[in-house]
This record gives C-alpha cells, structure tokens and sequence, in this order.
C-alpha cells in the first residue's frame, strides 16, 4: 500500500488542475445559512400534503 | 491496452399510479410509455415520429457470465417481450421493465454527452407524466421519481455501462476498479434518511448512498437478488472478440448534473487506466460489503477501511490517488480516449470535489446530491424539532426525487448545472453524433416506417423484398455522423440508403 503521505499531496498543487474553494469564512457560512432559511421557508408550500400517507404508499416493486 | 470509453446510462424510474385504488405499477408504466409515443406521434408526423419500433431479442443473452460458465445457482434476468418497448430517434430504448419505466440512453462518445442525455431522458419522463395525465381520467395521475429505493427494502436501478478491452483479464477489473465503486459515493451517492437492512434511525440517521443497504456479494450475475458489486453479465452488444461491456449496477441515480458527471467521468478514467495497468495500487479491501456499508454509513467521510494486505486507508485517500494516476495517465495518453473537451473538465472537478471534501467545504451542497439532500432535511428537521424517523423527513427524501418541476426539490436546492438547455431539448430527438446510436436515430428519424425491428447492435429494414434485412452495427465507434451522415442524407429511400451502404 502507498504511504498516506505520498495520498495526501492535494492534486490542486499539480500544474493544470487548480482549485479556489477555500474553506467557508464565517461571511459566506451566514449567507448560506439565510439561503437555506429562504428554502426551507419556499419548500413548505410545495410539500406533500401528508407526509405520513405519502411515505406509506410509495411502495414499489423491487427491481434492478 | 486502452479503448475509447464509450458509455451510458439506463435508469429505472419510481412510478406512482394516482386516484385508483389498485394500481398496477406495469400497467402504469405502459400506460406512462404510450401515452408519450401518441404524443409524439400526434404532434410531431414523420419528422419527430416515433413509430413504435420493436426491439429485437435475437442477440440479446443476458445470463452469459463474464467468468465463463453460467453459475447454476445463479438466477439470470428474464427478458419479457410482452412489455411496451421503444426505440426513440435519439438511439435511446424506452421500456418496460421489472414493473418500472426504464430509459437507457443511446451510446454517448464521453460523460458530458451522458449528462446530457440523462438530463434529456428526464425531460422525456416529464412530458410522458403530462402526456398520461391527458388520457388518464379526471383525478388519476402517475408520478415518476429518479430515485432507486422506496424506503421499505425495495430497490431499483440506475445502470453504467462502459466500453471495455476484450484483452483485459475479467480479474483484474474486478481487483481495480472495485475499490473505485466503493469510494467514489463520497461524490456521487444520491442520500437516504435511514437504512433498509434493519438498523434503526439512532445507528443510521442518513446514509450516503441510496443503493449501499441492497448489495451483498463481491462478484455476480445477478441484477435483483443478492446484488454483488462487480456484475459479471457478458453481453457486449458489440463484437466479442475485441470488447466486452462492464455492466455497472452499483450507482444512484444522480439529480445533481455535475454528480452524473463524475460518476460516469471518473469511472471511465480509471476504466481507461486499468486497461493501461496504471492505477499502481492495491486497494482490496479485507471486506468489500463492510467497506461498502462503512463509506456509506459514514456522513465524516473518515471511516478507515482495512486493506486486505494489511494497513488501511479512507475513501479519501484511494480517490485521491485515483485521482493523482488519471493526471498522470492523461500526461501521457492524451484526453482522446476520454473525450478532449470532457477530459480536462473531469480531471478538474474530480480535483475540486476532493479539495473540498478534505476542507469541508459547504460548495458542496451545490453539486453533490447527498450533501445538497442532507443539508435540506437536516435543517428542516432542526427548524421543527423532529427526531430522523419522522415521516415528513422520508417525505422530503422522496420528493427530492420527484420529476415533475413544480415538486422537484433537487430542482429547488441550488445545484449547478453544465448542460446547456437547447443541448438537453435537442438530444430528447436527436442522437449523439459520435457513435454508432447515431446511424439508429438518424435511420428512425427518416426511415422509420421501414424499420421493422432494432438492437443496439443492429437494425432490420423491410424494404418490400423477399426477405428482410439486417444491418450490423457491431463496431459502437462506427456509423456516426462523420461516416454515415452524407450517405442517409443523399437516400431517398431506404432501399437506397441499403444499397450505398452495401448491406
């Protein structure tokens, strides 16, 4: 088995590959926090009535 | 040696009968096929037309193993000829199967064109929903979901197949790529609330993968029994001497664009590097299933997996070894194999997605289904103080799923897309240009009435002579735009077309 630390070298460093995602400042934590409140708020108007029947009788045969 | 990485997908769809009492999951799925193709045939005439092509059976051996001999115990699928079956000027087959809407998708040259044409396949199923609520009486409808379970241990499946060296040992696909199939659901699962093999919201809120609770073999022919991870059916639909066609049964169903993206991309790279001996790595794991279950079952993405020669390593680690080969096999072999344009992209959203896994970036959520998913119930869950067996948070799991816009909540949590739109409109009529699926749609398209049968590895004209005839499509790179398109053009007719072709 490779050593993990040959693994670990991230593929971001090898030219032609480059990656910008830096890990989440608490500003862009907040913004997706009040993104996910505005979703949870539209999506209750597109729920399933009832939850409990909906669940019940989804059934399906079992196939591939 | 390494062979272009030709691919699809073929997908079973969850399907709902609405406002009946008794519904009949294959009547419905008849009703929901056929209500499409009179669409088609209402609206469209002979441009559009699809005339119902049968598909044709002759060559099709679903219980060949690719061990050699057929296991006796081992219970081969069971084609069933009764069922509506369609092929669409697009080179896909449209069907019934095991009670479930199927459609696989024609032969695409590289995983952009696959997305492309799973995300036309989804517009098909939409238009087929509304189609059949048009002729189903007032307060019935059919509801279609591009999931692969129900919640109650029944599973249903989302299918790749890839384009592999004949040359290539069976074995050797099995040792190399099977720690791939393992691993790559830190990507591409689709999410589930729950488990389905008896483990209890306390030890398994949400899982990973929606289809990790239904295997529980390493290697086999089945496809809805004993699920193994390496399907070993031997049906090429091409020339046997030279490929064989990996039939892989272990995927979700992707809603998320970039996800289908990379399940298919990654897997045709590795594909690729495994035919060129290059992944220079051993990855058995001690127990396959167990590794399985554990990635899946594992939200941290950190769970340690005992490597069958001794030591072990995460999910993470043998992606981004993975990951660190294919940058290496593509310096030396070129993006050819893999597609020029798809190539470089695969690579870097391969490299993106790992960088931010190992970060625990919240980007995530807008191209990986499970994350984008998890994130949704999660906070509903939390915003109503509901505990993980609550109802309403299957509900949402379920309606994740669903297929019609205005319910989709994949369609509502922000996923990026890379499909163009007119890309996703025309490939629901036209076919891919860079396969043989393009000489069968563009054959259906002009030709259609005098088809009277079609395969993936053939078609059968009836040209009012004393027999019929078949033409043989057995070589998947050939009869594409840039060999055939000219000649079916030139054609008045199909007899015409026939005797250019010299068949």
């Amino acid at each position: 088995m490779p050593e993990r630390e040959q693994i670990r070298r991230t593929p971001a460093e090898r030219p032609g590959t480059s990656v910008d995602d830096a890990p989440q400042s608490s500003e862009s934590g907040e913004k997706l926090k009040a993104e996910l409140d505005d979703l949870l708020d539209e999506i209750d108007e597109v729920l399933e009535t009832n939850a409990e029947d909906f669940v019940r009788s989804f059934v399906q045969k079992g196939g591939q | 040696m390494a062979i272009r990485k030709i691919c699809g997908i073929e997908t079973e769809y969850g399907i709902v009968h609405r406002g009946i009492d008794d519904p009949n999951p294959i009547t419905a799925s008849s009703v929901l096929i056929n209500s499409y193709l009179s669409e088609l045939n209402r609206s469209g005439g002979s441009a559009l037309g699809v005339p119902q092509i049968g598909w044709d059976f002759e060559f099709e051996s679903p219980s060949r193993d690719a061990r050699g001999a057929t296991p006796i115990d081992a219970m081969p699928p069971e084609i069933e000829t009764h069922l509506t079956n369609a092929v669409l000027t697009n080179g896909a087959r449209y069907y019934v199967d095991h009670a479930h809407p199927e459609l696989s998708t024609p032969e695409c040259g590289d995983a952009l064109s696959v997305v492309t044409f799973d995300r036309s396949a989804e517009v098909i199923l939409e238009r087929s929903m509304l189609a059949a609520d048009a002729l189903l009486p007032d307060g019935q409808s059919i509801v279609v979901y591009k999931n692969n379970s129900d919640g109650k241990g029944n599973s249903y499946g989302c299918h790749e197949n890839y384009l592999v060296d004949r040359g290539l040992p069976f074995g050797r696909i099995v040792a190399e790529v099977t720690p791939h199939f393992i691993t790559r659901q830190i990507f591409c699962g689709a999410g589930k609330v729950g488990s389905e093999i008896g483990l209890s919201t306390d030890e398994v809120p949400f899982q990973i993968s929606q289809r990790a609770d239904f295997f529980e073999e390493e290697v086999g022919l089945e496809t809805t029994l004993k699920r193994p991870i390496i399907n070993t059916r031997d049906e090429p639909h091409a020339d046997p001497q030279k490929y064989r066609r990996l039939h892989v049964i272990i995927g979700d169903a992707n809603m998320s664009e970039v996800a289908t993206f990379l399940k298919v991309g990654t897997t045709a790279l590795v594909l690729a590097m495994i035919e060129d001996d290059w992944v220079n790595a051993d990855f058995r794991f001690t127990s396959p299933i167990a590794a399985l279950r554990s990635v899946s079952t594992d939200l941290s993405m950190s769970a340690v997996l005992p490597l069958a020669s001794g030591g072990s390593i995460t999910a993470l680690e043998v992606q981004m070894h993975l990951l660190e080969r294919a940058i290496d096999w593509t310096d030396h072999h070129g993006f050819e194999l893999v597609g020029e344009e798809a190539g470089p992209e695969i690579l870097k959203r391969w490299s993106e997605a790992l960088s931010a896994i190992e970060a625990g970036s919240a980007s995530l959520a807008s191209t990986v289904d499970w994350i984008a998913k998890y994130r949704l119930i999660d906070g509903y869950r939390e915003r109503h103080g509901l505990s993980w067996g609550d109802a309403r948070l299957h509900a949402l799991d379920l309606q994740y799923h669903d297929l019609r816009p205005e319910k989709s909540l994949a369609r509502r949590v922000g996923l990026e897309t890379i499909c163009s739109t007119s890309g996703i409109e025309r490939g629901i009529s036209h076919p891919p240009d860079d396969t043989r699926a393009y000489f069968r749609g563009a054959c259906l398209a002009k030709f259609g009435s005098d088809i009277v049968s079609a395969n993936w590895d053939s078609l059968v004209f009836d040209v009012g002579g004393a027999s019929l005839r078949r033409v043989a499509m057995m070589e998947p790179s050939r009869g594409t735009a840039a060999h055939v398109a000219s000649v079916i053009e030139s054609s008045q007719t199909a007899a015409e077309l026939l005797d250019q072709l010299g068949s």
